[in-house]
């Protein structure tokens, strides 16, 4: 009986054989699909089993997970979820996450390769493995500071410190609750999305980083540094100012917004038009320099580039081939510019930084789940945008601007503050945007600011009476801490 | 020349059998502690018992093979402890997995299950040291053939009586008395292993008889056939009336493949497959409850949240695994309805990975190699059907049911051995492998030689 005995032997190992084929394709070849189908929950536990770790503002954290004990067992609590919202994002089961909860996930999951190590020794501990913390640039005063004063504005606040691009602060009105979306709730998720989503001022839109608005007369700042490149003007430079300015080529005119001459002799300073923010001058200097060469300085000035902070920031936009009186217009920040709250900071810290414009960024620190520093961001030059020199002199004319001119509303005691109002027309019958640039102390600034806020009044003056006073309290906050 | 020619003295390999059962031991204790750590229960008192416990029946086990069958294969022992104490940390993993949950949920704690199966494990231990004292010679079995014949039958057909059977979850698999409740076809596919081995032994020559030739090959006289047809008419009768797809599939393969070894007839293989299929066709449109099975099989997610849930969690279970599992203590064993019986391997996969599942199929491998390198090395013919009966019962009972849990054969109701919850089963398989190291004990003995004052003068030359 041998022989059949050895034959059965066979049969049952070719079964056996089958039983090994057929796990191996369901648990390595066909594993990721199975993973993938909708039904199946273990991803989704998986994700929330871990310690998701903490992000962090100054030594808080601004967003963390919270053992409930339940079946989804972490949960994501933001301690100030408006005022850290468009930094944090949300993290929710139904709508994935945002923010920096998107981009630095495998940091707070702990799949990052920068945390192999803790996660080696988590596995062979056996332990649940535990996410890396990440820690922000946010200094909380000054994000605080922005949030109070925009209040029920409608806009964003974006402070930068010019020295290494380091995001200060980055504020939006309106806000949302990031917690009222990370809850583990999906009835309860939808409903407040459906409703942020129905909100006309879009709330759930990353304002300071990707709404782009006409920057207006800030955008003169980019038009002086321009001049100042070209080496045909100084700040002492006479500009024609009068009432109007006729667009060549076309019927249209441009006024001031005093609709005055801005001065009475018909001519006016480099300096003493950035000061009253004289358009006519600034829509003369504008043909007088070209479009090429205001895109060009608008491109050192980080516009035309798509910032990773490392949230994803719009493109702010300088229009691709202007002819001359959408030149004009487009040197008073009208017609097709567009720049975020972000990329008006970036101007106001590049000429703040002697010329040299830092590449913004938000993530200071990669930090272990013990809170062991793992990397460290380095401040990186993005481009030399004006010498040195002309940074010197363009500063000071922007602390004129303070001083004497339509910045008033920004002035602090004892403190050199160079600024530039704006108030742009989004368009007929809309209301415009009010804008305030501004950096302090203007010799050594530690904060650059932009301030914009939508739907205010059509006034020049709204630049300073809404903007202005909010960026004047974020540069207090922080010049208060050094 | 004389003294010379006495064999050396074989081998017991009995240490090295106490070696490697302290050795699946101390995995089991690993097991303990690591699913302690990462559930974060700890190792409770209750645990380090439970672990005491098992430790002292493997070597009582061990104790008893030394004395009363000191020749045996020192791999059954081992292996069989092991899938069984894999069987425990697997049950007990499942058992903290439903607490938390419970907890979670604040529901009320369920009953744990392995204290349940360490007092079954004793059972069988009891019963395992039983088998070995009582029977000291297999072929002593021989003799009582047809009275295991019945016994088997009646097993069978014990849970379809009124007021003891019972039905659980759609099958009619249970019998309850004296506040007991168990399996009775866990017993019957040991007794009729030895029925059928000891019937074939006894009938072998008349049923290879060759009457007819089809294409060459030989088939045997009509009259002969009658057997076969009676184990396929039983087997039906268990799929019809107790719903029991697995012990079906499971009592008529393993009495062909018997059938054909004893014959060397092929041809009784290739009746046995035509009446496979004509049982199969028959009760797949005849039966509900096997179309469903076939259905699931075919699309398990054409009805993922009812009938085809089970096995898609368990697929997304082992899929979740991966190559090297998530860990004791890691995964989700708990998703899976009845993970700790049907579906153990399920939450071994999920836990161990496919590393751990190769690691457990082979475990499953040696143990069927073993029985069949028993067959070939005893000598009796009665003694080479039972072990080579034994071991097909075992491996086909993990090809169905592991198949099954895997996706690649219809899912049909078996207990995994060793592994599963459940009394009866592990009863049974524990004295599956008494039975194969009494077999194995009388195959690798040396032959007794008490040289008598004649034979040491007579027989100088012994036949080796």
């Amino acid at each position: 009986m041998n022989r059949p005995i050895r034959r059965v032997g066979m049969v049952l190992a070719v079964l056996l054989l089958a039983l090994i084929a057929n796990v191996t394709v369901i648990q390595v070849f066909r594993a990721s699909d199975y993973r993938e189908r909708p039904g199946n929950q273990r991803q989704l536990l998986e994700q929330y089993d871990r310690e998701r770790g903490p992000i962090l503002v100054a030594a808080d954290p601004a967003a963390r997970s919270v053992d409930t004990g339940d079946t989804l067992r972490y949960q994501r609590v933001y301690s100030n979820g408006p005022l850290y919202a468009p930094i944090t994002g949300f993290y929710s089961l139904v709508y994935g996450a945002t923010g920096l909860e998107r981009t630095e996930n495998k940091i707070l999951n702990g799949s990052s390769d920068l945390l192999f190590v803790d996660r080696t020794k988590q596995l062979f501990a056996g332990r649940q493995i535990q996410g890396g913390a990440v820690s922000t640039t946010i200094d909380p005063l000054a994000q605080a500071a922005a949030f109070t004063g925009l209040g029920s504005k409608t806009g964003s606040v974006v402070a930068i410190e010019p020295s290494t691009g380091r995001i200060l602060a980055s504020v939006q009105s309106p806000s949302f609750d990031p917690n009222l979306l990370s809850t583990h709730k999906p009835a309860d998720i939808r409903t407040y999305y459906s409703k942020l989503t129905a909100d006309p001022k879009k709330p759930l839109l990353n304002r300071p980083i990707v709404a782009l608005n006409p920057p207006g007369s800030t955008f003169k700042l980019v038009v002086t540094a321009a001049a100042l490149a070209s080496g045909k003007f100084t700040a002492d430079s006479l500009l024609p100012g009068p009432k109007t300015y006729q667009l060549p080529n076309s019927s249209k005119r441009i006024n001031n917004w005093t609709h005055q001459a801005c001065s009475s002799s018909g001519l006016i300073t480099l300096r003493n038009a950035l000061a009253i923010s004289c358009n006519t001058a600034f829509a003369w200097l504008g043909n007088q320099l070209g479009a090429d060469a205001l895109r060009e300085q608008a491109e050192l000035m980080g516009f035309d580039t798509r910032f990773e902070i490392p949230l994803r920031a719009a493109r702010s936009t300088f229009p691709a081939d202007p002819d001359a009186p959408q030149t004009a217009l487009s040197a008073i920040g009208q017609f097709d510019v567009r720049a975020t709250a972000l990329q008006m900071a970036m101007v106001g810290a590049a000429i703040g930084n002697k010329g040299v414009l830092m590449t913004p960024y938000m993530v200071q620190e990669i930090r272990g789940p013990d809170l062991s520093v793992l990397q460290t961001t380095t401040p990186m030059i993005f481009k030399q945008a004006m010498t040195a020199a002309n940074a010197a002199s363009e500063t000071d004319m922007m602390v004129n601007v303070v001083k004497n001119g339509t910045g008033s509303n920004a002035r602090i005691s004892g403190v050199d503050v160079a600024g530039k109002t704006g108030t742009a027309q989004t368009g007929n019958a809309r209301p415009s945007v009010a804008w305030f640039v501004a950096f302090a102390p203007a010799q050594n600034p530690k904060v650059a600011v932009a301030v914009s806020i939508e739907e205010a009044g059509t006034a020049e003056i709204s630049g300073n009476g809404l903007a202005a006073p909010i960026a004047r309290k974020v540069i207090e906050a922080v010049l208060r801490q050094s | 020349m004389a003294f010379q020619s006495v064999p050396t003295r074989q081998p017991t390999r009995r240490t090295t059998e106490l070696m490697l059962t302290i050795g699946a031991w101390l995995l089991g204790v690993m097991g303990t502690v690591q699913i302690g750590w990462a559930t974060g229960v700890g190792m409770t008192t209750p645990m380090w018992v439970t672990v005491g416990i098992v430790g002292a029946l493997a070597i009582a086990m061990h104790m008893v093979i030394r004395s009363r069958a000191q020749y045996a294969d020192p791999i059954l022992l081992p292996v069989a402890t092991l899938l069984t104490i894999l069987g425990l940390v697997m049950i007990y993993r499942i058992d903290v997995a439903s607490a938390q949950r419970a907890e979670r949920n604040s529901a009320p704690a369920p009953t744990p299950d392995v204290y349940a199966q360490l007092t079954w494990f004793a059972v069988a231990v009891v019963l395992f040291i039983a088998t070995l004292i009582l029977i000291s010679d297999h072929r002593r079995l021989q003799r009582f053939t047809y009275t295991f014949g019945f016994l088997g039958l009646a097993g069978l057909i014990l849970p379809l009586l009124p007021v003891v059977g019972s039905t659980i979850n759609g099958a009619t698999l249970w019998v309850h008395i004296f506040g007991l409740s168990f399996q009775p076809a866990e017993a019957s596919k040991i007794l009729l292993t030895i029925f059928f081995a000891g019937y074939l032994v006894v009938k072998r020559d008349s049923l290879a008889l060759v009457r007819t030739k089809v294409f060459g090959v030989g088939f045997p006289r009509p009259k002969d056939v009658g057997p076969l047809l009676v184990a396929w008419i039983v087997s039906l009768g268990v799929l019809i009336f107790e719903h029991d797809l697995g012990t079906s599939l499971l009592f008529f393969g393993l009495f062909v493949l018997m059938l054909y070894i004893a014959t060397q007839r092929r041809s009784w293989l290739i009746l046995g497959a035509g009446l496979f299929v004509i049982g199969a066709t028959i009760a797949y449109f005849a039966f509900g409850h096997v179309r469903v099975r076939v259905d699931i099989w075919w699309d398990p997610w054409g009805d993922a949240n009812n009938t085809g849930y089970q096995l898609v969690q368990s697929l997304y279970g082992l899929a979740s695994g991966g190559m090297f599992g998530s860990g004791l203590g890691q995964g989700y064993p708990e998703f899976v309805p009845f993970a700790n019986t049907d579906f153990i391997v399920a939450a071994i996969g999920e836990e161990l990975g496919l590393t751990g599942m190769c690691a457990l199929l082979l475990l499953f491998a040696i143990l069927v190699q073993r029985g069949l390198r028993t067959a070939l090395a005893v000598r009796d013919s009665f003694g080479q059907l039972l072990a080579v009966g034994l071991s097909i019962v075992l491996a086909l009972q993990v090809f169905v049911i592991i198949g099954g849990v895997t996706r690649l054969i219809p899912l049909t109701g078996l207990t995994t051995p060793f592994l599963s919850y459940g009394g009866s089963s592990l009863v049974a398989n524990w004295v599956i492998i008494a039975l194969l190291i009494r077999i194995s004990d009388r195959a690798r003995r040396p032959d007794v030689f008490v040289p008598s004052v004649d034979e040491a003068l007579t027989q100088v030359v012994r036949r080796v």
